[in-house]
């Protein structure tokens, strides 16, 4: 029952990580577009973009939290409070995009517009580097079960957690630069579909360069994930991330777009599972997932509640990309 | 270094000034993010009357108020759902104690909620980025979605609360949880009156708090159609709401009396048990004893249990230790009261006037004191939540844990609350102005047209 379970939670944080932070990634872009005029059309498309999704792609970590509190209760806790510090930083970031976001998209003066922009864009870096911080923290097993029990500094400031922290930026600076080219293109802006694709096959290579070295980091630094992911089901992940990863490239540099999309997903969640694979059983340093576990009740309770849930949100979430992905010009209404 | 200083401090217990910080960010957030969400709950539904008047009538004033109020509704719900993924994190950062432990026992409403906000978020994005993309009735429709699954947040997440009131639902040995029945324990005894409480009251702030803004223009003078149903249409939700809330406040205090009875008695300044206990009204607990209160015979034990005869738990009945500090409890109970029964009469000053004349009021007092119902409206649910959480101190969980108990014990916590109240009082002042400049930028025009309505983007 809780490897169903973890299983569940595991595909709301791939999903969060395929949308969630392709939309911080967006943001990323943004803070890079250059200066007011010269940016203005790259960042009205990511705004167009993320604009209607954000919020809904957002709620997926809402759910991962409340899925791990409910299903895992002990490694919630445990997390939480070793992790407080970067935990509070990511909510903050959290605070400062969503926020800043909708104020710039609500102010008529551009110097407004900057401003609110500018927090935007660096809470939108600084928010997934804290996220991977974190996660890092947890891969690399500086995080004991019990509460506060690990070191309230050293557990997310180490090799392994930076380099985790600085992929889960790469990563998504990767993937909202795939789909933003696809964007581009379907909105008819050639030249700006040119400009994201060529980021995507930079930060593309530099996400698989990062990759690599963060697997060197491990390999110093958390030797036991790094022979997890060199053997059995993480081998075979990672064998498909990297597979998935270079045909995303041959696919950006014959410009499909819409195929890319796919791959690069498929690259990303391939990784996240990779980690997911190398780790299981074992959530922290010797505290299995079974160990951990909610009661039976309760994960059935809420799995069920998730499969009834689901009925509704599924039709409503692909309406939604459904309407928001539609080429033609919006309808005209007197 | 920094780690190794933080290492050799014992992490058994929080610090008082840790546990009192990570109480204060804990009542800042929720504080916080409660405002926004009663916006989140009430302000779809009201857009929504205004959407659908303006289909039915073609009148392109229901139309404008519409439009415009999804706008800032966006503003609103951007704000409300990210702050309150902060209190996600901080259910654990600042009480993993509470969560390591019952977790599991609160999580399901969770989950249902999870979901709501999912649809609430999806329904959201389509309903403020839809106008021009979907034929106008369809629109109308992905607003009901969004007020069902508001209301549906707000009673899961309430649910929980209203478990910390009434643990059930679970058996426990030794410190940990043997079995659970998630269900009994979102449908714990206080589910009923909180959850009800609760939205009645998130209506009552988005309807109060909108119709002040219009109340405002009607006293510099703008008097027009768009500035009357603008005003109008939440009033009247609010002014509908008013007496059932009194109702239900009632029934809660009820509730209270029957399966909290030292949080009544925290609410009264009640220290002695007994029967034909008075009601206070203002006063001031010195050296465990109600001082200066006008007192009404019997009052307490009347309210309670329908008859002065009633017996009344008092506050003495357990340790020292055990009971909650009087004065706040006391005072912001007081105060969602009087402010309660102000909101009351002006609904009835409404309504009378309504049914007289067929008219607004128009006696400035009248829109002096609606200009101020939003506010007060806002600050008795913010007295409400004072009067529920710290009536039930000193457990975190009622008669299970305690506060202290549940805080996170890693040294520190005091800093992260210093960072969220400098965050947090930078994100008010800034939600305030662009909230003004937005209404501002685009003056509302003396002729509304269907040109102006679709101008609103």
């Amino acid at each position: 029952m809780e490897a169903a379970y973890l299983a569940v939670m595991w595909g709301g944080l791939t999903l969060y990580l395929l949308l969630g932070g392709a939309d911080f990634g967006a943001g990323i872009w943004d803070l890079v577009a250059g200066g007011p005029e010269r940016g203005r059309r790259q960042r009205d498309l990511i705004a167009r973009t993320i604009g209607p999704v954000w919020e809904a792609n957002h709620v997926w970590l809402i759910f991962v939290i409340v899925l791990m509190w409910t299903g895992f209760p002990p490694v919630f806790a445990a997390v939480s409070s070793t992790l407080y510090i970067p935990l509070t930083l990511v909510a903050l970031g959290i605070i400062g995009r969503g926020s800043a976001f909708v104020f710039r998209k609500a102010s008529v003066q551009v110097e407004h517009q900057r401003l609110f922009g500018a927090v935007f864009a660096l809470s939108s870096l600084l928010t997934p580097f804290f996220l991977g911080v974190s996660a890092g923290a947890v891969a690399g097993g500086r995080v004991p079960p019990g509460i506060a029990e690990g070191d309230l500094v050293t557990s997310w400031i180490n090799p392994t957690a930076l380099a985790c922290g600085v992929l889960t930026v790469c990563v998504t600076a990767y993937l909202a630069a795939v789909y933003l080219t696809r964007e581009a293109e379907r909105e008819g802006e050639a030249d700006l579909a040119a400009q994201f694709r060529r980021r995507a096959l930079v930060s593309g290579v530099i996400t698989g360069a990062v990759a690599i070295a963060a697997l060197l980091v491990l390999r110093s630094d958390a030797r036991a994930l790094y022979d997890a992911l060199l053997s059995g089901p993480g081998l075979v992940l990672v064998i498909v991330s990297v597979v998935a990863g270079v045909v995303s490239l041959l696919l950006l540099v014959l410009r499909r777009f819409l195929a890319v999309r796919l791959t690069a997903a498929l690259a990303v969640a391939a990784m996240l599972w990779g980690w997911g694979a190398a780790q299981y059983p074992e959530m922290l340093p010797g505290l299995t997932a079974a160990e951990a576990a909610a009661h039976d009740a309760v994960l059935t309770a809420s799995l069920g509640a998730l499969g009834v849930g689901a009925l509704l949100l599924v039709p409503s979430m692909i309406w939604m990309f459904r309407i928001f992905q539609r080429s033609d010009e919006p309808a005209q209404h007197g | 270094m920094i780690s190794a200083f933080l290492a050799g401090l014992p992490l058994e217990a929080a610090t008082p000034a840790d546990l009192l910080a990570a109480r204060q960010q804990m009542a800042l957030s929720l504080g916080w993010h409660i405002v926004f969400a009663c916006f989140g709950v009430g302000m779809p539904l009201i857009t929504l009357i205004a959407e659908v008047l303006g289909i039915r009538t073609g009148d392109p004033v229901y139309r404008l108020l519409a439009r415009r109020w999804a706008k800032v509704m966006g503003v609103l719900f951007a704000v409300g759902a990210v702050s309150g993924t902060i209190l996600s994190f901080e259910m654990g950062i600042l009480w993993p104690g509470l969560m390591g432990t019952y977790g599991q026992v609160i999580g399901l409403p969770f989950s249902l909620e999870g979901i709501a906000f999912f649809i609430e978020a999806i329904f959201v994005g389509i309903y403020l980025y839809g106008w021009d993309r979907l034929p106008p009735k369809v629109h109308a429709l992905t607003g009901v979605p969004i007020v069902i699954a508001g209301v549906a947040s707000a009673f899961f997440v309430v649910t929980a609360n209203a478990w910390m009131n009434q643990p059930t639902g679970f058996s426990e040995a030794d410190g940990r949880v043997i079995t659970v029945d998630p269900w009994a324990a979102m449908f714990n005894p206080a589910t009923p009156p909180q959850t009800t409480h609760m939205i009645v009251a998130a209506f009552m702030v988005a309807g109060f708090g909108m119709a002040s803004v219009y109340a405002v223009a009607m006293l510099r003078g703008r008097r027009d159609r768009y500035h009357r149903l603008g005003f109008t249409i939440p009033f009247t939700l609010a002014a509908i709401l008013t007496p059932v809330q009194i109702v239900v406040g009632d029934w809660a205090a009820k509730f209270l009396h029957e399966r909290q009875p030292i949080k009544l008695a925290a609410i009264e300044g009640v220290f002695e048990s007994g029967k034909h206990v008075p009601l206070h009204l203002g006063g001031i607990v010195i050296d465990g004893e109600m001082r200066y209160a006008i007192e009404i015979p019997s009052g307490l034990s009347l309210l309670a249990g329908n008859k002065p005869s009633t017996h009344i738990v008092g506050l003495n009945t357990v340790p020292e230790a055990d009971q909650p500090p009087v004065n706040i409890v006391h005072l912001a109970f007081q105060s969602m009261v009087a402010i309660g029964f102000a909101l009351l009469a002006l609904s009835a000053v409404f309504a009378f006037v309504w049914w007289r004349r067929r008219r607004l009021p128009e006696t400035p007092w009248f829109w002096r004191a609606a200009a101020l119902a939003g506010a007060g409206a806002a600050f008795a649910v913010e007295a409400g939540w004072v009067t529920t959480e710290v009536g039930r101190q000193p457990w975190v969980v009622y008669g299970v844990l305690r506060t202290a108990d549940a805080v996170n014990p890693a040294p520190g916590l005091r800093w992260g609350f210093y960072l969220v109240t400098a965050v947090y009082v930078v994100l008010t002042v800034i939600t305030i102005v662009v909230l003004r400049r937005m209404t501002r930028s685009t003056p509302v025009p003396d002729e509304i047209t269907n040109a102006d309505v679709e101008a609103v983007h």
